[in-house]
């Protein structure tokens, strides 16, 4: 047994003693502190640090607090109606690129999709606002869905792209010489293939959305209050036990959000 | 690969055209627009006049004293100083963190690894103020750090270890804040890595530490590259971390063209300042390509 061990250890030259303990530090540190918010959350005392027992009450005094409900309802409009124009674009957007062949604006497509990505997002949110200030663009709301839409393309594109180049594309061809027209072997065939990938590249575009806080701070006028920029507002006047109760309610969102795109993808992998 | 079809160009245009329109009006339109601001003349109100001046760039390195002369005026030098500091320093903590960890990670069976790089990516997807702000209950006064020294007797109740509103803490924000990105890039060029180099190194009497050095180090460099290039470019314009641990006070980047717009409503100025943090990051941008081509030429040379 000792020798085996020892054959073992050989073998693996490649294992470095005490990473394995890095490792579980460095995923403490990415988790410890969500891991406290919630925790304090359920702070029965007033003030948010310091823990005086366990209780339910801001979650249940959440409910009655308009400002957060009504936040929560600005967002949800924002993202339900940004999350879906940024999915359709950077569906049709993958069908070009991924399936067009090499053509002379490729690059520049492909360019113009990482933009968002590249550009420091209070660089986007300064620039977005002087932009509406210009145009005279003043709809509360509809200047936050605006830019949104377009700060959602890349994370939309990203899933729907990667299923777009695992899929086979001989099955349209098949489907095609089978007497199937363009038309109805993309509906029949290509669409039903992409549509993991499309809810997948909506879930991103989503939760991007409602998360999002520089933009929509510096789009937003008065009342399009989204809810990230309202715990904000609430967090600059103290921390108290509510935003964190309303802060842990957002990060579950998220993480079942994303815990969902995962499995989606993963079943469709395996 | 291509469906053979009629009209292929034409479909191409008509799939690619809302792209287009989109990006080009709401992206590049207001980075134009933003570029024009930081070329006119302030209005104090917020807007600008339509004349040509080059206040808002001249604004970042002078002042206009009570004589009316222009003198060198450092604080917004120092500004950009602290934001490149800081940067790097969060770039450099994060590549210590990051590094063991992200190897690790890529050693792990199929399935341990699929779950641990999950758990890399969770964090990304939640929303960051939320992330930040946790951090003002762990470092704040009578927060976790300071209510278990003081359980553990360390210091006095009602004494305080001031660990908000420093650079500390906005370091601290900024590592939390993008530290996955940079082990998800590391992880991927370390997930190609062939074994077989490290077991001949070892053959050879290669020690440990001249095993990451000689071989995993260089192997990897793409990936570290790019992960220390996905933590320095968004440290550089954050706003979050240093508003909210750093109290305002200490200014970055990202927090100093916020406050143009918000509060001071000098938008030249603060539309200068965001033109100097683009042509930044596209310097940064531009110097990973270069090396990233040159990898790929010695890459398909060799």
């Amino acid at each position: 047994m000792k020798l085996k061990d020892k054959k073992l250890k050989f073998r693996h030259v490649w294992n470095f003693p005490g990473f394995g303990g890095w490792t579980a530090i460095f995923f403490g540190f990415l988790y410890i502190p969500i891991l406290v918010l919630i925790s304090y959350s359920f702070n029965a005392g007033k003030f948010a640090m310091i823990w005086t027992g366990f209780s339910f009450r801001w979650y249940t005094k959440l409910f009655s607090n308009e400002n957060i409900l009504d936040a929560t309802f600005n967002s949800l409009i924002v993202a339900c109606t940004a999350a879906p124009i940024a999915t359709i674009i950077a569906t049709f957007s993958a069908l070009a690129l991924v399936r067009g062949g090499n053509f002379k604006t490729k690059e520049f497509s492909n360019g113009l999709i990482t933009l968002p990505l590249m550009v420091p997002e209070i660089v986007t949110a300064v620039a977005t606002l002087i932009f509406f200030a210009f145009l005279g663009i003043n709809f509360g709301l509809i200047n936050v869905i605006l830019a949104h839409s377009v700060f959602c393309i890349p994370f939309a594109y990203m899933p729907i792209k990667a299923a777009l180049e695992a899929m086979d594309p001989n099955l349209e061809l098949a489907a095609r010489d089978l007497y199937s027209n363009k038309s109805s072997a993309f509906r029949t065939i290509t669409l039903p293939l992409l549509t993991p990938g499309i809810i997948s590249g909506f879930m991103l575009a989503f939760v991007i959305s409602i998360d999002d806080f520089i933009i929509t701070l510096m789009v937003a006028g008065g009342g399009a209050t989204t809810l990230p920029v309202y715990i904000y507002s609430m967090v600059k006047m103290g921390v108290t036990p509510e935003v964190n109760a309303v802060s842990s309610l957002m990060l579950c969102f998220s993480i079942l959000v994303v815990t969902g795109y995962w499995f989606l993808n993963r079943k469709n992998n395996n | 690969m291509n469906i053979q079809g009629e009209n292929k160009t034409q479909n191409r245009v008509v799939a690619l055209l809302p792209l287009w329109v989109v990006i080009g009006i709401f992206m590049i339109g207001p980075l134009l627009v933003m570029a024009v601001v930081s070329l006119m003349k302030s209005n104090v109100y917020g807007g600008v006049h339509f004349e040509f001046s080059l206040d808002g760039y001249k604004q970042i390195l002078f002042d206009t004293n009570l004589f009316g002369e222009r003198e060198f005026n450092p604080a917004y030098v120092i500004i950009i100083g602290r934001s490149f500091v800081l940067a790097s320093l969060a770039t450099i903590i994060s590549f210590i963190i990051g590094f063991p960890a992200a190897y690790y990670i890529s050693r792990q069976s199929k399935k341990v690894k699929d779950i641990l790089i999950f758990l890399v990516t969770v964090p990304f997807w939640t929303n960051l103020l939320i992330r930040t702000f946790a951090w003002i209950i762990i470092l704040g006064k009578g927060g976790v750090i300071e209510s278990s020294f003081i359980f553990l007797g360390f210091i006095n109740e009602g004494d305080t270890l001031n660990l908000m509103y420093t650079n500390s803490a906005i370091l601290i924000g900024l590592v939390y804040s993008y530290l996955p990105l940079m082990v998800l890039p590391i992880y991927a060029s370390m997930e190609k890595m062939d074994m077989r180099l490290l077991e001949a190194a070892a053959d050879l009497y290669s020690s440990r530490i001249s095993l990451i050095r000689k071989v995993i180090l260089p192997l990897s460099m793409p990936g570290i590259i790019g992960g220390c290039i996905l933590v320095f470019v968004p440290c550089l314009g954050a706003f979050i971390a240093p508003d909210l641990l750093g109290g305002g006070k200490k200014l970055l980047l990202g927090s100093l063209i916020q406050f143009q717009f918000a509060s001071a409503r000098n938008w030249s100025f603060g539309a200068a300042v965001a033109m100097v943090l683009l042509l930044l990051v596209i310097l940064v941008l531009f110097f990973n390509a270069r090396i990233n081509k040159k990898h790929r030429d010695y890459e398909t040379q060799g």
